[in-house]
């Protein structure tokens, strides 16, 4: 089966999209990836949790921060501005 | 496949230039008429469109003189005008000084003392004519692939740019560094997050501490604002391309730079000192960061964009790579290289290196990139102080 997301790093807790994604469908990398099913629409570009993320907690691609979580988030839900924040860029935090 | 050397134009100095280009240059905004006017008229004409030189401090009245010198110098620059209006605060008689330093003839044209705006205009393409019909003595030789010195830009960013355009355009900077070539990696703001991974490849400590110097000083300007930078850094248009915080859009930035040690810290619009990868403190805007780059003698930039940008400049051909698929079939016109084949499976990554290597020599021998045959040519200069 074709991927569906791209894995850059083994230490990543989220993968990046490559199709435009549905709800209840199962994720597909080439590298290995834990069994998650998409909760919402992801759109292409986008990312997807494929770990639970606790408030506050390390949003990792790449293998580095890419900021944190602002809200619990759930394996499967989309990671973008509305749960994840800057740590480097943000002056009003 | 790979060539050894390619056909350019071997200047006096010994530096090698890939376009005979008549640089008009305004040392103020109200030359800028003038100098458009003289531009237009004239076919290898390329109009550095500078709008500043007033009311600003000597701090950012030295970075444009410095800046517009390069230009005048730049080796696919066979001469240049300066035009100046006669009152303004940059000197353009010191402009002027500095560009003659150089190898390619200059005149400098001032409208006060010319006696107004159109004989300023007659006179000035009068003088880009003889400059353009001198240049024709130029013929392209056999010229080493190590005088290039590339440009690793990036703008209207999303995801595909960390997954596929930028990757490529690091392959491409390690091959060409091998082969002796120089690289700038601009764009301090959009290295936020990620100056560890440079941090860990500068070449020496002292290199290590002035990269994170720079990278810090401009977090502390940023925070100063009190703002949250998201929106700004990264763009609108980076977070619908799923680019979240200024972080993601570092670590996907940092890949352009390749492999190889960081051998130089470049200040703005500075032409690189020594082969190899070299990093250049100038803003994430994109027209700031390839003004600098061009200033500094970059004879080839390349611009990797996901949302899709147009942008082009003056007298450096501007090489758009875009790794998102879509984005190539619907602005095909804008778009020289499609790494979205990356994304679909279709090309490896380092495939996509040689595919950009070789645009680059094509380019470096004439072709015209998408930028070049839709006239792109902006302008935009850093500007720290106050506008008085």
């Amino acid at each position: 089966m074709r991927a569906n997301v791209l894995r850059l790093h083994p230490d990543d807790n989220v993968v990046t999209a490559i199709l435009e994604l549905e709800p209840g469908e199962r994720l597909q990398a080439d590298a290995p990836l834990p069994k998650v099913d998409v909760k919402q629409p992801i759109p292409f570009g986008h990312k997807v949790a494929i770990r639970p993320i606790t408030k506050g907690e390390h949003v990792v691609k790449y293998g580095a921060s890419i900021g944190v979580a602002t809200v619990d988030i759930a394996i499967g839900e989309h990671v973008h501005i509305q749960n994840l924040a800057s740590v480097r860029g943000d002056a009003t935090r | 496949m790979s060539k050894p050397s390619f056909s350019g134009y071997l200047r006096p100095d010994g530096s090698v230039g890939v376009r005979n280009l008549v640089a008009i240059i305004p040392s103020c905004g109200c030359a800028q008429h003038a100098a458009r006017r003289i531009a237009a008229a004239v076919p290898e004409a390329a109009l550095v469109d500078y709008s500043g030189g007033c009311g600003e401090t000597s701090a950012d009245l030295e970075v444009a003189t410095r800046l517009l010198a390069g230009y005048g110098r730049h080796p696919n620059v066979v001469a240049s005008i300066v035009v100046s209006l006669g009152c303004e605060g940059l000197d353009a008689h010191d402009l002027s000084a500095r560009i003659a330093k150089g190898w390619p003839p200059t005149e400098l044209l001032v409208i006060q003392e010319l006696g107004g705006t159109e004989r300023t205009i007659a006179r000035g393409i009068e003088l880009a004519q003889a400059f353009a019909a001198d240049a024709q003595r130029y013929e392209r030789e056999p010229c080493p692939i190590s005088a290039l010195t590339v440009g690793l830009e990036c703008g209207g960013s999303d995801a595909t740019s960390g997954l596929a355009a930028n990757p490529s355009l690091g392959a491409f900077a390690d091959r060409l560094v091998a082969l002796g070539g120089r690289t700038i990696l601009p764009e301090t703001s959009e290295l936020l997050g990620a100056e560890h991974i440079l941090m860990a490849r500068a070449a020496t400590p002292e290199l290590a501490s002035e990269i994170e110097r720079i990278v810090k000083a401009c977090e502390r300007e940023l925070k100063a604002t009190g703002e949250d930078m998201t929106g700004k850094q990264p763009s609108p248009g980076n977070i619908r391309g799923g680019i979240s915080t200024v972080e993601e859009k570092a670590l996907g930035d940092v890949l352009k730079g390749g492999s190889t040690l960081v051998i130089d810290v470049l200040t703005y619009g500075q032409p690189p000192r020594k082969p190899g990868l070299s990093f250049m403190d100038t803003p994430g805007n994109d027209l700031a960061s390839v003004t600098g780059l061009a200033a500094a003698g970059c004879q080839v930039i390349i611009f990797t964009t996901g949302r899709g940008s147009p942008t082009g400049n003056a007298v450096v051909p501007v090489i758009k790579v875009t790794g998102n698929p879509g984005t190539y079939a619907r602005m095909g016109d804008d778009m020289d290289v499609n790494a979205g084949e990356v994304i679909e499976g279709k090309a490896t990554i380092p495939e996509m290196g040689n595919r950009i290597y070789d645009m680059v020599l094509r380019v470096a021998e004439g072709e015209e990139t998408a930028a070049e045959r839709t006239g792109h040519q902006e302008f935009m200069m850093l500007r720290k102080g106050p506008l008085y």
